[in-house]
């Protein structure tokens, strides 16, 4: 082995057949420079190159990737046909698959697969594998080039008059008329959508003086006996229902989540008073984005928001804990009627939802 | 072994040696790493008593004080029910190996017999939810569609969409509810273990609650379909994307390397 | 041209069908001409080569099947309830695009697998242009005269994640309702004019029912059109300036090596194309992305956890969710919701400093010369240490968005995993960027030693008077050129504080720095002095017998 080694020397063996020569078609100084560019290596031919059984076995191989390729376009034709779209085929390890996606999707797969895999093996092993070198040429144009085209442009400026301010109102007047044309556009952009009336839509919900709150489950308004501690609710304005063709604007700013705590573990005297009974109703809009924030932990009374985190303690208030909100929950003041139901008693105080600009 | 010493430089040396290492870690790991189910045999023999109160007395008093009452370390089980017991008991949850934020489901220590005593005396203790019947969380009985909905609006937001768990804060989590007993899934939603809210009867209604476990079990068990193919656990997009990021680009660019190679060479002779 | 009557052109009478179709379509398009510069013309191979023509064929996959799905699919938010044959959803209240995608998904036979194709092509494209310019990025490929190509590189991948973007909304569901919601509110975030905006994008107040079909023309016809156009134009600019390749022996930065278009890259390229769009087939066969039906219909008062984007929005969701929370009341009562504007902001500045970079490096290096060698990563340490630096960055902001699956599954705190990304984002990129710098500092020596002293064989050899040596096999010269063809650009000099007539310089603070940077680049810490002749001379004539 050692001697191997020893005897691959790197000056001129005579193995390499290609005369180092550099780009000027001199002889490489490679006496010189020992880091002189050798020159593209010579070619070395393939086994199938030199083996004609070789490259017979590739040409077969070729011919059968693209024929299990006309099969597998076959049976993807008769999945199609043959598999009913409802059935549950358990497939190791995969689970309980529907088995005509299953089979369409390889077939398919294995149709195109086989068809690439056969113009590339082709290409591999029968194909020229002769590397050849093509000369790049600079990208900037010669001096005399430039100096042709700037004359061009030069004529060109002079003949139109633009170029030396001969014709300075036409200039100036196209400037103005192609710069004022695209407003027309944008004027028409303005009724993609209503004005915002200074945020005024995203302050008003449909709570107000004496609605009831209707638990999203049964439908039906709750009360306060309805809730032990440490329940969680997800509520509704009464006159709200999932038929509206406003349901889904409707519901964006005025669903709410109440929870029921001892009252001596409400930290906030605001809070507890808002609330009846140590039942708390809080907007369950996150004031960061917009996710409901539903992630109750009965006991810590933390309320999470599961889209970036946000925690507001609902014992304190709704107070940010960590995350990126900026504020409390608003909370909704709530009351018990004369029929015994929890009800609202007005909107909420401030805009529920995401912070924007006009909210103060 | 000379022609192993000669090999030593080579220039993939380096990775064979890693991967043998790694095969080798992975190897011991495997025969050494402590097997799951040997604590639960260690103190089944300490479980002997027949009567619940017994049973509580050595299991639970410690941390729920002697009269179920509570301590610093338990809640008080007063007016908890036998559900509570049932769920707690049944899925290994309690009693808790150490206090925690988060009681972990362990292999369950008691007979249905034992739990039955135990819920029992804590019934005992104070009005509270009974074990339902089975008829009352009975998936086939429900409806998956409308239990799908009820899921969205009052669970998913902490165990996902289908029920695979999700994060709380500060290492708390909503647990996977894959493959779990029905009557299990009723009890926590009616009596709220641990951080999770309750749900009673009078929120969410009994066959609203048989709905839900409708859903879940069309949709997390062994036996849901996955029609798409294989899952990724169903964790959404983050799973995806790791897929992408690993298998699928390296599937491709494995592909890529094939496209590109040269062509073995016949040897030079 | 000429005035004189062209005789009537003779007609290869007896030429093959094929030659003739040629003939006349070379009479109304010039093929042959066209033909002559380009048919032969040469590719180098390389895998990493390869992996813009996986971006490539990801898009005509995406074209392909998503005119598939446009056939079925409803672009509408009216309210529906269902009665498809997807039993756990029948009776449901929901949108006809929620719908109609339910209906793909299980009544049109091949739609489920048509609609994974188009969403695993999705995530796989993303990942392509990724992979692709981290390839670009690290061997400097982006240096003159490809600074335009890489911009439109650049615009492809900012329209590839708006186009995931309003695709993955289309089917409002629940999950990718939460995202138009994100939108919503980061419009609203934004000062002064967010409320208008908002109201404009989304046709009054959020979700209204326009947004989906917005979505959808943007998704289907705009995005992909805009696309369309830069991709030609991306690729045009590749065949013009002919590939890089690597240096070796032979292959200089005057000349490209490598195959020809036709036949060789005609058979690689097409069959990579069969290739790519088999291997995606078998992935959406196997494995299921973005389940929608089980998700449900989108209500704004309805979250699942695991609320996320796909993956290549994760690093803004991270961004938003390191956030604290800041908020301010500014005088006049006006709020700003620096919660979500912080990351609004910084999101498409750390896409800007990669977009930029080119320009960045061509103004410290003041290098003007067109470079067609692609480097070796390690022979560039600064610059690819800022890569990977800002490769770390990412990976921050994409672990602090899913920060809650890493959590479940590795039993962390969702609050330590926070934490820990807010302090990262800072502190790590510079951690790796040292690292880096370090490492290809380190290849560059191990280079020279091998330049210098040859391979180390872990033969032992033991020498007549009693010493042990290892035996080292000298380089080839096609090696040795390669490991010392890169150039080592001298660093730049502020240069003598007075010109040769003594009258002080004015050196300006913006070239202070430039010198500085420059240094940093081409100093004594950012390269290894590569080997001299003189050296390689020195060592092999005094150890000739190593």
């Amino acid at each position: 082995m050692s001697s191997q080694i020893e005897s691959h020397d790197d000056v001129n063996d005579g193995k390499n057949p290609v005369p180092p020569t550099d780009e000027a078609g001199l002889p490489a100084t490679r006496e010189h420079d020992p880091f002189a560019d050798p020159g593209l290596p010579a070619h070395k031919p393939r086994i199938q190159d030199l083996d004609e059984r070789a490259a017979k076995r590739s040409e077969r191989v070729v011919t059968l990737l693209f024929t299990v390729s006309m099969l597998a376009t076959v049976g993807f034709i008769l999945s199609y046909a043959l598999i009913p779209i409802d059935a549950i085929t358990y497939i190791w390890p995969f689970g309980n698959v529907s088995p005509l996606n299953f089979s369409l999707g390889m077939t398919l797969g294995l149709a195109l697969f086989c068809i690439g895999a056969g113009a590339v093996h082709w290409s591999r092993t029968l194909m020229s594998d002769e590397e050849s070198a093509q000369e790049r040429h600079p990208i900037e144009a010669t001096p005399v080039v430039k100096a042709a085209v700037m004359e061009d442009f030069r004529k060109g400026t002079d003949e139109s008059g633009i170029g030396f301010g001969r014709r300075k109102m036409i200039r100036n007047s196209m400037v103005g008329a192609l710069a004022l044309v695209p407003l027309s556009g944008i004027v028409l952009l303005r009724d993609l959508g209503p004005s915002p009336e200074g945020g005024a839509p995203l302050r008003r919900t449909m709570w107000g003086e004496g609605t009831l709150i209707i638990n999203e489950n049964t439908g039906q308004p709750l009360r306060p006996e309805d809730m032990v501690v440490g329940s969680l609710v997800q509520a509704m304005p009464e006159g709200l229902d999932l038929h509206d063709h406003h349901f889904h604007e409707e519901i964006a700013k005025a669903a709410v989540m109440l929870v029921r705590l001892e009252p001596e573990d409400i930290k906030d005297q605001q809070s507890a008073d808002w609330g009846y009974e140590g039942i708390l109703c809080y907007s369950k809009i996150c004031t960061h984005i917009g996710c409901p924030a539903t992630l109750y932990e009965q006991q810590t009374h933390h309320a999470l928001c599961p889209c970036h985190q946000s925690t507001f303690d609902l014992s304190d208030g709704a107070r940010v804990l960590f995350g990126p909100a900026g504020h409390a929950l608003p909370q909704l003041r709530i009351t018990v009627n004369e029929d015994g139901y929890l009800a609202a008693m007005g909107d909420f105080e401030e805009p529920p939802g995401p912070s924007f600009w006009e909210r103060g | 072994m000379k022609k192993l010493s000669a090999r030593r430089r080579h220039p993939l040396a380096a990775f064979v040696v890693l991967i043998f290492a790694l095969a080798a870690t992975g190897g011991l790991y495997a025969a050494l790493a402590p097997a799951g189910e040997a604590k639960a045999d260690a103190s089944e023999t300490s479980i002997a008593i027949e009567e619940g109160q017994k049973l509580y007395a050595v299991g639970c008093a410690s941390c729920h004080g002697a009269g179920g009452q509570g301590s610093s370390d338990g809640p008080t089980l007063v007016g908890v029910g036998a559900a509570a017991v049932d769920f707690q008991v049944s899925t290994g949850r309690m009693p808790m190996q150490q206090p925690g934020p988060q009681a972990p489901t362990k292999p369950n220590i008691y007979t249905e017999e034992e739990i039955a005593q135990l819920a029992a005396y804590i019934a005992s203790l104070g009005p509270g939810p009974g074990v339902p019947e089975p008829a009352a969380y009975d998936p086939s009985e429900g409806n998956a569609a409308h239990g799908g909905e009820l899921f969205r609006t009052n669970c998913s937001q902490c165990h996902n969409f289908t029920g695979q768990g999700g994060a709380l804060t500060h290492g708390k989590y909503a647990p996977n509810l894959h493959d779990v007993d029905p009557k299990h899934i009723y009890q926590a939603m009616l009596t709220g273990p641990q951080a999770m809210p309750s749900f009673p009867d009078a929120v969410l209604p009994p066959e609203q609650k048989r709905d839900i476990i409708a859903w879940l079990t069309a949709v997390n068990t062994s036996e849901s379909p996955s029609e798409g193919g294989f899952g990724l656990g169903g964790f959404g997009p983050v799973a995806e994307g790791l897929f992408a990021w690993t298998i699928g680009i390296g599937l491709l660019v494995a592909v890529a390397v094939w496209v590109a190679a040269h062509t073995a060479k016949a040897r030079k002779s | 041209m000429s005035t004189t009557t062209n005789p009537p052109k003779e007609t290869r009478s007896g030429a093959p069908a094929g030659e003739k179709v040629a003939d006349w379509a070379d009479g109304r398009l010039g093929v042959y001409t066209v033909a002559k510069s380009n048919m032969r013309k040469i590719f180098p191979d390389h895998w990493s080569f390869l992996l813009g023509e996986i971006c490539l064929y990801a898009f005509v996959i995406l074209l392909l099947t998503g005119v598939y799905l446009t056939l079925f699919f409803v672009p509408s938010m009216a309210e529906i309830e269902y009665e498809g044959s997807y039993i756990p959803m029948q009776g449901v209240l929901m949108s006809e695009a929620y719908a109609s995608t339910l209906n793909i998904s299980f009544d049109v036979r091949g739609g489920l697998l048509m609609r994974e194709i188009h969403h695993w092509s999705a995530l796989l494209f993303v990942v392509g242009i990724f992979f692709h310019m981290m390839r670009v990025f690290f061997t400097g490929a982006f240096r003159k005269p490809r600074e335009i190509n890489w911009l439109f590189g650049f615009a492809l991948l900012v329209l590839a994640i708006l186009t995931g973007l309003t695709g993955y909304s289309l089917p409002d569901d629940l999950l990718s309702g939460v995202g138009i919601r994100f939108m919503e509110g980061a419009i609203l975030s934004v000062p002064v004019v967010g409320t208008w905006l908002q109201m404009l994008v989304f046709g009054g107040e959020f979700p209204g029912s326009l947004i989906i079909p917005r979505f959808f023309v943007a998704h289907v016809l705009l995005l992909p059109g805009l696309m369309l156009g830069l991709l030609v134009a991306h690729l045009l600019l590749v065949v013009y300036h002919k590939h890089t390749h690597f240096a070796g022996p032979g292959r200089t930065n005057d000349n490209v090596v490598g195959m020809p278009l036709f036949p060789v890259y005609m058979a690689k390229a097409g069959g990579f194309f069969f290739l790519v769009f088999g291997v995606i087939a078998m992935i959406a066969a196997t494995t299921s992305i973005n389940p929608v039906w089980v998700l449900g219909p989108y209500r704004p008062d309805q979250i699942s956890t695991n609320a996320q984007p796909d993956w290549y929005l994760g690093f803004s969701e991270g961004l938003v969710r390191m956030m604290p929370g800041w908020e301010m009341v500014i005088p006049g009562g006006y709020t700003l919701n620096l919660g979500l504007l912080v990351p609004l902001i910084v999101f498409p500045l750390v896409f800007a400093v990669i977009a930029l970079y080119p320009f960045f490096e061509g103004w410290v290096t003041k290098d003007k010369r067109e470079h067609h060698i692609a480097e070796r990563p390690r022979n560039a340490p600064t610059r690819t240490a800022f890569g990977v630096a800002w490769l770390s960055w990412y990976f921050v902001a994409l672990v602090a968005g899913g920060n809650d699956i890493w959590a479940i599954h590795f039993d962390l705190s969702i609050n330590a995993i926070t934490w820990w990304t807010r302090i990262s984002f800072f502190v790590l990129p510079v951690v790796v960027f040292i690292i880096t710098r370090r490492i290809c500092l380190g290849l560059q020596r191990r280079d020279r030693e091998k330049v210098l002293h040859g391979r180390e064989t872990g033969i032992i050899k033991r020498l007549p008077h009693g010493e042990f040596i290892e035996v080292h096999e000298p380089l080839s010269a096609e090696k040795r050129y390669a490991l010392t063809a890169h150039d080592q650009p001298q660093p730049a000099e502020i240069g003598p504080p007075v010109d040769e007539n003594g009258v002080p310089r004015k050196v300006g603070v913006v070239e202070k720095l430039r010198v500085r940077i420059n240094r940093g680049y081409y100093g004594p810490s950012g390269q290894i002095p590569k080997p001299t002749a003189e050296e390689y001379r020195e060592i092999t004539s005094g150890h000739g017998h190593h």
